[in-house]
């Protein structure tokens, strides 16, 4: 078995990425997932990938476009301000159907905000990572197992629907250490070739291009439908949730990444005290986990966010009234306190009579 | 027939298609400028162009290489994403003056300061056309446009962009030069510099631009004639043609040695150079 | 050594090694096969300010890495001091650096133990290690791992270009564990 190490977060994600066959990285510094772009400037040269500090997150999300468009495994990472700033790119990436893996380690905002762990750019990453009618697939770790393990999937998602994907972590999440096994490298030369890339027709075929410009109306329109055709397989086919003692759960605390774990804490502190609470986390927050979360049939649930409630929509739309849905949580870098949550759970407990 | 012999050609790397430019404009001139050099250098298989936004966002459809379309003024970033990614490659970015020196300003200078093996293909006709005739950060001081219609204002406006003259103090840079196409013999010149700035890519010589000052006709309300009349008058006096820098002229092998022996005295700088030749 | 969970928290001045004091106690646990986290504080507080992290080593799957009631305090300066005595938990150890920090009135519901680690370590010629002389004695009150995984957690945690520093570490590390004991 492969030898577990510690790890920060957001490294555990460079040397993923880099065995999942990516040799090119496009960056920027933002605190807090600066040890990422470090971590990839130190390994990089010496095998033979690219390291490029970008003149701005805008150059960086438009190097992955090229890279991307050139057939190659390729990444940019960011933080909350800096994926604003991307999200021009990322429009074009889905518009002219390029894989690539972008990474958010989220910090409070808006504006400049703070550099702490936040979870407040779930709206941005679920609902408009741009201009324009498209979704992308958003990975939500909540271990630094998970870091490595989903950005080493999300290289293979993006190329198979030919999608940009997010890996959406936070603060917290990318500066913490512990042990992870890293999956099994891949050699980037035995990846299958992208026969639509923009790499040289060599004379063999056709020009390929590259492009999110269709000027025509219906044409647009039939491109559009044709993604969202692509959506729904990936909505049937990748979506992807923990559940933690909901079996007999009388309320169910929904919650992923960083505020999964506060949570974790919480439901087995209320265990402990006799009351059946359940963990939900989703593990795809796009395609959101609608199906499983809609098998679970508590009296209650609740939802807890590093955020002023932006999930919490997501349940209610999955829930569909079924159950009652409330909402607790802090941001701009306050975290909730496991403590803080339990007194939640209880004072729904008390409202169900359970 | 034995006497008969073919003078003329379409062009491999140009695709039998109808363009959108409108008559008079200088677009279509360039752009086979550029698909003969691409057949002169054999590099169309393996030649990756990246098209802007503005007119000639759709020269991705015209070149017969593969292409790919940019975010409006991004061309020089997503060119250096593609020839990081395939080194061996002929990467150019065929850009206008809006895009490449307004809302690409920061793509074009970083790409240049890097010293990205790439070439850029400028063309400069001083006025946004795919909008419609707005001004453009090359638009001359007291120039009507739609957006300055009692003309350049140079207080509130400020001044032109010399595009050539601005990255000529980058060190990544290895040839600039600046041309026009209103005559035959200038049209010759210009595919001389088009040609040159895609063997430096081929030889490894570095970053390479050819400014084309350019006209347009319909959005300067004027016929062909009087376009490339008025281009003389006004706008060759302030975008003065030639060449801004071409390191091989002053003796060096590429922009690296030539940037080299600029950095002469700093410790580091020749550190980096000497490991360079290594 | 007991199954009892561990939440430390190492808090002292960027520059202090209070990070890497964690990080040896991390790979302890980690070697031990329990689950570890570290959970650093970050940002421009780190230069020049205080620093902490939290490290947890637990049998259990761990929640919250963010430890707000250490049971283990390891401090390494009077404004950390300050900040975290009050909220360790009953019953818990506190560690302090006796030649940096004045402790004053302490709690009677901790055990706490002031060494003078800096001095100490820069008397044996170890100048900069009080962070492992604080760790040691942590050890020797606590037992928050086994004695191996210590020892092998310093040969982890310093990095190969920097080998002559492990035996330092080691002697640091005894000096801290021996002060516990006596």
């Amino acid at each position: 078995m492969a030898e577990k190490t510690l790890m920060k977060g957001n490294e555990a994600i460079a040397e993923a990425a880099l065995r999942a066959g990516c040799r090119h990285f496009f960056g920027y510094p933002i605190t807090p997932q600066t040890e990422l772009a470090a971590y990839m400037a130190r390994k990089m040269p010496k095998i033979g990938g690219t390291y490029l500090q970008a003149e701005s997150e805008i150059a960086a999300i438009n190097m992955l476009y090229g890279a991307s468009a050139a057939g190659v495994r390729a990444m940019t990472s960011s933080s909350s301000p800096g994926i604003s700033l991307k999200t021009e790119g990322i429009s074009y990436m889905a518009g002219a159907d390029l894989p690539g893996v972008i990474v958010n380690i989220q910090r409070g905002g808006p504006g400049l905000g703070s550099i702490q762990p936040s979870q407040s750019d779930y709206f941005q990453a679920t609902r408009a990572m741009g201009h324009g009618d498209f979704f992308l697939p958003v990975y939500a770790p909540s271990t630094v197992q998970e870091m490595a393990d989903l950005t080493f999937i999300a290289f293979d998602v993006a190329d198979k629907y030919r999608t940009p994907v997010v890996i959406l972590g936070d603060g917290m999440l990318g500066q913490m250490m512990e042990p992870v096994v890293m999956p099994e490298a891949i050699d980037p030369s035995t990846l299958p070739a992208k026969e639509w890339a923009a790499s040289g027709h060599a004379g063999n075929r056709h020009h390929n291009v590259i492009n999110s410009l269709q000027l025509d109306p219906q044409k647009l329109y039939e491109d559009n439908v044709r993604r969202f055709q692509t959506y729904e397989e990936i909505k049937r086919d990748e979506a992807r949730c923990e559940t933690y003692r909901t079996e007999d759960a009388d309320i169910v605390v929904a919650a992923f990444g960083a505020a999964a774990r506060i949570v974790r804490s919480a439901v087995n502190q209320a265990r402990e005290e006799d009351i059946r609470a359940g963990l939900f986390r989703p593990i795809t927050l796009w395609p959101y986990p609608v199906q499983a979360l809609r098998e679970l049939t508590p009296k209650a649930f609740l939802t807890v966010e590093l955020n002023m409630g932006q999930m919490v929509e997501d349940v209610r739309l999955a829930v569909e009234g079924a159950a009652p849905v409330s909402f607790f949580g802090k941001c701009g870098g306050v975290l909730p306190t496991p403590d803080e949550v339990l007194l939640e759970i209880k004072k729904i407990a008390e409202g169900l009579g359970v | 027939m034995s006497d008969e012999r073919q003078v003329f050609q379409r062009p491999h790397a140009l695709l039998p298609v109808v363009t959108n430019y409108c008559p008079g404009c200088t677009h279509g001139i360039a752009e086979r400028l550029v698909a003969e050099t691409l057949d002169e250098l054999d590099v169309e298989g393996k030649c990756i162009g990246i098209a802007p936004v503005g007119c000639s966002v759709t020269s991705y459809d015209f070149f017969g290489c593969d292409m790919i379309e940019a975010a409006h003024g991004r061309a020089p970033a997503v060119a250096t994403g593609v020839k990081r990614s395939l080194p061996d490659h002929v990467v150019f970015a065929y850009q206008g003056d809006g895009d490449l020196a307004s809302i690409g300003m920061a793509e074009t200078v970083h790409a240049a300061t890097r010293g990205e093996n790439i070439t850029i293909i400028f063309i400069n006709n001083a006025i946004y056309g795919m909008t419609g005739g707005q001004m453009a950060p090359t638009s001359l001081p007291m120039q009507v446009t739609q957006t300055s219609p009692y003309g350049r204002d140079l207080e509130t406006a400020g001044y032109p962009i010399r595009v050539c003259e601005l990255l000529s103090t980058l060190d990544g840079v290895a040839y600039l030069e600046r041309v026009c196409l209103d005559s035959p013999k200038n049209i010759r010149k210009a595919k001389k510099a088009i040609k040159h700035a895609f063997q430096n890519q081929v030889d490894g010589v570095g970053y390479s631009l050819v400014e084309i000052v350019s006209t347009c006709p319909t959005n300067w309300k004027m016929t062909p004639e009087a376009a490339f009349e008025w281009m003389r008058e006004n706008m060759l006096p302030y975008y003065p043609l030639g060449v801004y820098k071409d390191v091989q002229a002053e003796g060096f092998a590429n922009a690296a040695e030539a940037a080299a022996a600029r950095a002469k005295g700093c410790p580091l700088a020749e550190s980096a150079s000497s490991k360079g030749g290594e | 050594m007991g199954n009892a969970t561990t939440l430390a928290m190492f808090a002292g001045f960027g520059g202090q090694g209070v990070l890497f004091a964690g990080k040896v106690m991390a790979y302890a646990g980690l070697i031990d096969g329990r689950e570890v986290s570290w959970l650093p504080s970050y940002g421009p507080e780190m230069r020049g300010g205080t620093a902490n992290c939290s490290v947890t080593l637990s049998d259990d799957p761990i929640g919250s890495p963010l430890i707000l009631h250490p049971n283990l305090l390891i401090a390494m300066n009077q404004p950390s001091f300050d900040k975290f005595v009050n909220e360790v938990a009953p019953g818990g150890i506190i560690v302090y650096d006796s030649a940096l920090i004045a402790p004053g009135e302490m709690r009677d519901d901790v055990k706490a133990l002031g060494i003078p680690a800096s001095k100490m370590a820069e008397d044996a010629g170890l100048a900069g290690l009080l962070n492992i002389v604080l760790l040691g004695a942590a050890w020797g009150l606590s037992h928050f791992c086994s004695e191996s995984a210590l020892h092998e957690a310093i040969q982890k945690s310093v990095p190969p270009s920097k080998e002559a520093l492990k035996a330092k570490n080691e002697e640091a590390l005894s000096l801290g564990i021996e002060a516990a004991a006596s």
